[in-house]
């Protein structure tokens, strides 16, 4: 209340004007002030409440052995554990790895390739194919998951082509792609490539226009061809937007849970069980609630670790 | 930078300390006491104006005629009660019972699944009220078979089925058989088996001639667990499925136990199955059935109505065919999900009468009208349609032998998993029989210590 009141009134300043000096001089014009809390209160009681509050809970819950119904009992770190000694869990966390890729670095690599193209010419009704590459972010990841399996069904388009293949003549390779001990994790992997590319390519796209122009005509008079060009020019002019194209989908790839569990459950047996599905079916299905929080306080700290992680490497440290 | 770590190691002291001082998750709540007959109010009518608040899962075609007649019914009987009714598919319930009962103020009266992962859990939490007292009012027990009873009943610890108090009462039966194609089986030249053994060999002229033996989809593994059990119990004894799957002797890695799971990875591997049978839809199975996809398949009596309009006069039901001609069968099923009663309920006198009005006689002869199976039988209606007419004969049969057995994850809270998962790998034959029943096993084995 001083503080304003100071401000207010530049006579009263003057008035004490001896002993406060030194203080107020610490602070520079536009500096935070305590009023500034009062601002961000609103926003800041709805997201200690919907998320901070849960998230300790969470974290308190994971040090417990809890069925969700009746009493609890302490566990210590035996949830966590569990993470590591539960062979179903541990190959939960590697499905996640190779999620990852498919979801993170695999999109990005294509995007890369498709903007490297579009970057060396003119493409008439560009707006067309991004609007149509950006389309599978739009929908909701359920719908997209109820068509894929449509699309990975026994008798399913892929199913068909396939089979024609097959008619002219190449090995038989239809199967139920989704029911594959070997196939369902790369043909769940595929549908969030499918997804991320649209992203990814929408960032860079946006990217290659703030690099100049002149960087491309220096970089052919000197006689670069495509991929010097491509790792010359346009990979360094692409840093800050390939780091954020990259935490976007690899925090997409952490807490994938609506595509695994509309397609396969995380079946056949378990092997496209990954983390994010197995907060639910422990904590809903199995009643293990500790545990499923467990999971989810670990995923909370690897999707914070990747974000660091991708913009450290990504961007590069002093950037 | 230091102030960052400084900020940091706050954040984690403040989270510390709220994870101390934050009381524990759930709490002991008290276990519902049982009410003296003497002191239930069955006269309704004067119970003052009450809203019920009921939560069920009857959302498919005749089941949600029949509940909702019988609703209507009620209300019209007595006009100072209001029915809140809330339906979910069953899978939708499941996950949604157990946050709503732990709250304060439950539904009254809610469908709760009969087993170890749902019923003895909600008991042992003290949430279901036990019905013993309105039982010995409405004399629920002499109406229905003791086998039946028992699936309803739990100990107030929730560490055994099958023994101690009354907790819900249902409503229809269901039972796992096996539904026939006609037009396919007389094209093929085959009788309906009368013999396991007749069946098998059946399976192999169908194969032979290019048909696909079993219609079978396995995307959920649930399918699998009820295929298999349909095959234990024509390879051991009812009671010893029974004391399994409740919890007091036997082990899956029993010989005979072991040998049921030889049997439906042969089948596998002889190509009786739907082709990639672990990619198909559980939905989608009878849908496929209907097409003509199958010759036989194996499938609840919730399928019947649906068929029954798709296929007419082309598709039978029977009971899984036992291993001498004549035999009494056995095959899994039991009664559909019991109506229970939460023990925070305000009117546990007109959830009572509820629950008794729903499962008189009368309701009986609406679960028939409605196209479903009565758990009893209905004193004054028959069914039309040529394969409920069946379906209905075989349950009468299963019920006059007491030939059901309990669906395999009433076993264990994760066995649809733990057991599912593997049968899934059996049938893509990456697993061997004994390899799969161990893991059951340990997965029975340590829910067993745990309880």
């Amino acid at each position: 209340m001083t503080t304003v009141a100071r401000h207010k009134s530049p006579v009263s300043r003057q008035a004490t004007a001896t002993a406060p000096r030194a203080r107020e001089r610490v602070r520079p014009p536009g500096a935070p002030r305590r009023v500034g809390w009062l601002y961000v209160l609103p926003a800041l009681v709805i997201y200690a409440g919907f998320l901070l509050w849960p998230l300790v809970r969470g974290a308190q819950f994971s040090l417990y052995d809890w069925d969700g119904l009746g009493p609890a009992t302490w566990a210590g770190m035996s949830n966590y554990s569990r993470l590591l000694s539960d062979p179903v869990l541990r190959g939960a966390f590697w499905h996640l790895l190779v999620l990852i890729l498919f979801y993170a670095v695999l999109p990005c690599i294509i995007a890369f390739v498709l903007v490297a193209a579009m970057s060396r010419t003119r493409i008439r009704g560009l707006t067309f194919f991004r609007t149509v590459l950006f389309l599978p972010q739009v929908v909701a990841m359920v719908a997209v998951a109820v068509a894929w399996q449509w699309m990975y069904s026994a008798d399913g388009p892929i199913n068909s082509v396939l089979r024609g293949l097959h008619a002219l003549g190449l090995p038989d390779w239809s199967r139920g792609w989704l029911g594959d001990f070997t196939f369902a994790l790369p043909a769940v992997g595929l549908v969030g490539t499918w997804v991320g590319i649209g992203l990814a390519m929408v960032l860079f796209l946006a990217g290659v226009q703030k690099i100049p122009r002149e960087l491309y005509e220096a970089a052919r008079i000197d006689g670069a061809g495509p991929v010097r060009e491509f790792f010359t020019v346009t990979l360094p002019g692409l840093r800050r937007e390939l780091a954020v194209a990259l935490t976007l989908t690899t925090i997409m790839a952490i807490r994938n849970f609506d595509l695994i569990y509309m397609a396969t459950s995380g079946g056949p047996g378990d092997s496209t069980k990954v983390p994010a599905y197995e907060v639910y079916n422990r904590t809903f299905n199995t009643g293990e609630v500790g545990l499923g929080c467990a999971i989810g306080v670990t995923l909370a700290v690897l999707a914070f670790l990747a974000t660091a992680g991708i913009g450290r490497l990504v961007e590069g440290r002093d950037s | 930078m230091p102030t960052l770590t400084r900020r940091a190691a706050a954040a984690v002291a403040a989270a510390l300390a709220a994870l101390t001082t934050a009381c524990a998750p759930g709490s002991e709540t008290d276990r519902p006491q049982d009410k003296a007959p003497a002191a239930v109010n069955t006269d309704i009518a004067k119970a003052g104006n009450v809203t019920l608040t009921v939560w069920d899962q009857e959302v498919q075609g005749g089941q949600r005629e029949q509940i909702e007649k019988l609703n209507a019914q009620f209300q019209a009987k007595y006009p100072n009660i209001k029915i809140n009714r809330v339906s979910r598919s069953f899978t939708d319930l499941q996950k949604t019972l157990r946050l709503a009962l732990s709250g304060d103020s439950p539904p009254d009266v809610v469908e709760a699944n009969q087993g170890y992962a749902s019923m003895a859990q909600f008991v042992k939490a003290g949430m279901l009220l036990p019905l013993d007292s309105y039982d010995q009012v409405y004399g629920w027990k002499k109406r229905y078979p003791k086998g039946l009873m028992d699936l309803n009943s739990v100990t107030k610890d929730g560490k055994l089925i099958g023994s101690g108090n009354l907790y819900g009462v249902s409503l229809n039966g269901e039972i796992v058989g096996l539904y026939y194609n006609k037009e396919k089986l007389s094209k093929l030249g085959i009788q309906p088996p009368k013999t396991w053994a007749e069946f098998e060999q059946a399976l192999g002229t169908a194969k032979g001639k290019g048909e696909v033996p079993i219609a079978f989809g396995n995307l959920e593994k649930l399918p699998a667990m009820q295929l298999y059990g349909v095959i234990q119990d024509q390879n051991t004894d009812k009671e010893a499925v029974r004391k399994l799957v409740f919890g007091s002797g036997g082990a899956w890695t029993d010989a005979p136990n072991v040998a049921a799971a030889q049997k439906l990875a042969d089948w596998s591997k002889q190509g009786y199955f739907t082709k990639d049978a672990n990619a198909v839809k559980w939905d989608d199975t009878p849908v496929n059935f209907a097409k003509g996809q199958g010759v036989f398949m194996f499938g609840g009596t919730w399928w019947a109505p649906d068929l029954s309009e798709k296929m007419k006069d082309k598709v039978g039901f029977m009971l899984p065919p036992p291993a001498q001609a004549g035999a009494p069968s056995a095959t899994m099923g039991g009664e559909s999900l019991p109506w229970s009663i939460t023990s925070k309920s305000k009117h546990p006198d007109v959830a009572a009468a509820y629950i008794n009005f729903i499962t008189s006689p009368e309701a009986m002869d609406v679960s028939v009208e409605t196209g479903n199976l009565p758990v009893l039988a209905a004193p004054s209606k028959q069914p039309d349609a040529t394969l409920l007419k069946e379906v209905s004969a075989a349950w009468a049969e299963l019920s006059k032998n007491d030939g059901t057995t309990p669906y395999l994850d009433y076993a264990t809270p994760t066995f649809a998993d733990a057991f599912g998962g593997p049968l899934q790998e059996l049938v893509a034959g990456k697993v061997t029989p004994q390899q799969a029943m161990e893991k059951a096993q340990a997965d029975y084995t340590a829910f067993q210590a745990k309880k």
